[in-house]
């Protein structure tokens, strides 16, 4: 019986490690190069599961969803999902970090936080007065399933995979290749020098806070199209497993971001399903987020630098 | 006009009054050389005139415009490549990802590959290691990398800040060619350095600066026969 349940296990983590795998990468982009966690990441994650829905709901509530086809419908919510959720990323830089960059470390994280409880009541109040409920349930584009035999793939989990995908190898090509995405490596290097460089550093941490924020927002619809349900806290604790698998896979490194975050998924799925009957019923799936953190305490003690990470060394 | 004009510079590092009123001109097509003792402000100079540190008193010209309060990547773009002190190149980028960041406010691919091809035929080691990231190679290399680098954007002037540093003597003598090599090219150079001899040896006039003032300038060969310069800066 364990067994039998194997593969439907596997694909729930690889679908949920995508999604950590996708969020994590907004952390470790802003960390590599401002050294700074953007606690505020998870909520911007949840604005663009709420934007993608609401497209999605405005479009039914004027007939234009039925008849429509659903990839095309997917294709609109992420991308508006993705314009609102980069902006809204670049806006905060400017306004909640940027001013603070020479202050004490502590100063942007306690501004970050801030800016997390600002987005989750900021939507809730939206959307309590726009819809009465502040929770959102969301028109599912793709029911079907297919059937492996030993395991049913929902086509919902296929499409949140096959998207993080492409992301990911998007963002790995645009840092490797391209101009800006080196210049951004550069920055996250030696700023004073890439300066030298005619590279305008305010630019590049525009520019990463806007791949960051807008494939953390991409995320969001994807959750929302896997889960259904939607309310304002969804980042909060999406957004810290998140952090976790940006440090499990070493902070600041973005392979190291997404095979964090792949790990954690399926760790965590598997924790799900069997730690209740491994324990004898002693710790069930309820457990799974305890689970989760405890591998970020142990990966803090004993390889703090991740596994992809470098050994920081102390600088003469 | 000189390419290059600081007038009356004063710089501070908190409490710390750095830069004295400190005025001096390039020439176009000059090796100048700023020369002094560990701790003098030749490296201040240099940050003052990019924009790295800012003057409280006092304004830097360059090409006639005053640029005294530009940011630096706007400065740099004006023509000014900076060889940093300690060379700075970005250890986890290949030699061929330093090279085009130098030439990053180059639009034109062909030029960016002229430029390449240029660095290759001044520093060939740096042919053999284009795959290798910076971080790996030995500090001469990096130096000529670093040089390549801030030549990549054809520079009108090019500030070398102590590139003999830390090199084997061999190295050092490699490096204070190609200074005379780009500047019989037509490279306007201001070179700061510890090593007061060779400075002065390719260098057409000197300023010798201590505790953040000029106390000296002439030209290159007075200087290197002024028994207050040798007894200072030359034993």
């Amino acid at each position: 019986m364990l067994l039998s349940i194997l593969p439907q296990v596997l694909v729930d983590g690889l679908t949920l490690g995508f999604m950590y795998a996708v969020v994590a990468l907004g952390y470790t982009m802003v960390y590599g190069i401002l050294e700074f966690i953007n606690f505020a990441h998870g909520e911007i994650f949840m604005v663009g599961a709420f934007v993608g829905t609401e497209v999605l709901l405005i479009a039914d509530a004027m007939g234009s969803l039925k008849g429509m086809n659903p990839y095309i419908a997917l294709v609109l919510m992420l991308v508006i999902g993705m314009l609102v959720t980069g902006a809204l990323g670049v806006g905060i830089e400017r306004i909640a970090y940027r001013p603070l960059r020479n202050a004490p470390r502590l100063v942007p994280l306690i501004s970050a936080i801030g800016v997390s409880f600002l987005l989750q009541d900021l939507v809730r109040f939206t959307e309590a007065v726009a819809r009465n409920e502040f929770y959102l349930n969301s028109p599912i584009l793709f029911n079907n399933s297919i059937n492996l035999g030993f395991a049913s793939i929902p086509q919902k989990a296929l499409i949140v995979i096959v998207i993080a995908i492409i992301m990911m190898v998007a963002l790995t090509l645009f840092v490797n290749k391209t101009k800006w995405g080196i210049a951004m490596r550069a920055v996250a290097q030696d700023q004073t020098t890439a300066s030298l460089m005619t590279i305008n550093v305010d630019k590049v941490i525009m520019l990463t806070f806007l791949i960051g924020s807008s494939l953390g927002g991409a995320t969001g619809v994807l959750f929302a199209q896997n889960y259904g349900t939607i309310d304002p806290y969804i980042g909060f604790i999406l957004g810290l497993k998140a952090f976790t698998a940006a440090v499990l896979g070493g902070i600041g490194n973005l392979r190291g971001a997404m095979v964090g975050g792949i790990i954690l998924g399926l760790l965590e799925s598997l924790a799900g399903a069997y730690m209740g009957p491994l324990t004898g019923g002693a710790f069930g799936a309820e457990y799974k987020d305890v689970f989760a953190f405890s591998i970020l305490i142990l990966v803090l003690l004993f390889k703090p630098e991740g596994l992809f990470g470098e050994a920081v060394k102390e600088k003469v | 006009m000189a390419l290059l004009e600081l007038q009356n510079i004063h710089t501070y590092y908190g409490g710390i009054h750095a830069l004295k009123g400190l005025s001096i001109e390039v020439e176009q097509g000059e090796v100048v050389t700023l020369i002094g003792s560990n701790g003098a402000g030749k490296s201040t100079t240099l940050k003052t005139i990019c924009g790295q540190t800012r003057a409280r008193e006092g304004k830097v010209f360059f090409n006639g415009t005053d640029i005294t309060n530009m940011r630096t990547h706007e400065i740099a773009q004006l023509g000014i490549a900076h060889v940093p002190e300690g060379r700075r190149i970005f250890p986890k980028l290949t030699v061929r990802e330093n090279l085009e960041m130098g030439a990053f406010s180059v639009t034109d691919k062909k030029q960016i590959e002229e430029g390449i091809e240029r660095a290759f035929h001044y520093f060939p080691r740096l042919k053999e290691r284009i795959n290798q990231k910076g971080g790996t190679m030995s500090g001469g290399e990096q130096q000529m990398l670093a040089i390549a680098r801030g030549l990549m954007m054809k520079p009108k002037i090019l500030m070398l800040d102590e590139p003999s540093m830390g090199l084997a003597p061999i190295l050092v003598e490699q490096i204070f060619e190609i200074i005379t090599e780009l500047n019989r090219e037509g490279m306007t150079i201001l070179l700061v350095e510890q090593n007061a001899n060779q400075a002065l040896t390719v260098a057409s006039r000197g300023y010798v600066i201590q505790t953040g003032e000029i106390i000296l300038q002439d030209k290159a060969e007075n200087l290197l026969a002024n028994p207050q310069v040798r007894e200072a800066y030359l034993a």
